[in-house]
């Protein structure tokens, strides 16, 4: 055991508490954090596994991004606080399936890949990546680019609040704010803000 | 290092999401779940190309793993944008709640 795979192991277990923590908070801002905890440490699992590139485009889009995207969601959508609401009848058929996935799904990687082991760790160079998305990936990589933006056109029209096919805003979505600028004030302000020549020659000696 | 680790830890992490998705009641905590369910999948990307092919010049398991961040990207941003019009029609943005289509 070196000390490669005690870094992991310590990486691997504060992923995964922070995984649990997500899935079993009652809270509903704790869970949130609880997910950018886990995005971190699954970018600490890629540094240790050397890929530099992806733990930093890790960081920077989902514990960044998307974390802070799910606290949005949260606090806009106001839900109940509280195990009983969060969670539904069925947490006994989760963890069945769950745990009886787990158990089958390591009794196969152990059988299949229990005595594989590398001495040396090494991950691609940010050239070689780079080099890669541009030559044999431009494909998927332009059309990643055409889904972000049909995504972000897509969610701007789901989420926005509109009446019809006129584009009015809705009546709950208007904000009053009191004491609007009736047309006189605007116009006696504007008559106060013409001044002569001279005064603001004044104004601007001082 | 032992290949056996990461492997490991992907699937705990799939299973945390997997029972996330179905105990889980609120959307926006279901949408977490998925979250969990395709960083796992990264992970066992990355251990796959970096510890069993670390020589293969298109580096097709970091190219995966990037083209799923974006794409998880995509989808919580507009799963939460249905997520909120699921609140504005019911509010309640509990998922046993939205049974319209079971009569």
């Amino acid at each position: 055991m070196t000390g490669l795979d005690v870094v992991f192991v310590l990486v691997a277990l504060f992923t995964a508490g922070a995984a649990v923590l997500t899935v079993t908070s009652k809270n509903l801002v704790h869970a949130a954090l609880s997910l950018a905890a886990t995005l971190a440490g699954t970018a600490g699992v890629f540094l240790v596994l050397h890929a530099d590139f992806l733990a930093l485009v890790q960081l920077v889009v989902n514990v960044g991004a998307v974390a802070v995207l799910f606290l949005f969601g949260l606090m806009l959508t106001r839900a109940p606080i509280g195990r009983e609401a969060l969670d539904s009848q069925n947490r006994g058929l989760g963890l069945a399936v769950a745990g009886g996935l787990f158990v089958l799904l390591s009794g196969l990687i152990i059988a299949a890949f229990g005595t594989t082991s590398v001495e040396q760790v090494t991950g691609a160079s940010i050239e070689v990546i780079g080099i890669a998305i541009f030559a044999d990936w431009v494909l998927p990589f332009e059309l990643l680019s055409m889904l972000l933006l049909g995504a972000l056109i897509g969610a701007i029209m789901l989420a926005r609040r509109e009446t019809g096919e006129s584009g009015e805003e809705a009546m709950a979505t208007r904000i009053d704010v009191g004491d609007t600028p009736t047309a006189e004030g605007g116009v006696r302000a504007e008559l106060e803000n013409t001044t002569p020549a001279g005064q603001l020659g004044a104004g601007g000696d001082r | 290092m032992s290949l056996v680790g990461p492997l490991i830890l992907a699937t705990f992490l799939f299973c945390v999401g997997i029972y996330g998705v179905i105990a889980r009641r609120n959307a926006v905590l279901v949408l977490i779940s998925v979250e969990l369910m395709l960083n796992a999948v990264n992970i066992n990307l990355v251990a796959f190309q970096n510890l069993l092919f670390p020589d293969e010049l298109a580096v097709s398991g970091l190219m995966f793993a990037l083209f799923i961040i974006g794409v998880a990207a995509a989808e919580v941003g507009v799963g939460l944008a249905i997520v909120f019009n699921m609140f504005r029609n019911r509010a309640s943005v509990n998922v046993d709640d939205v049974d319209l289509m079971r009569w």
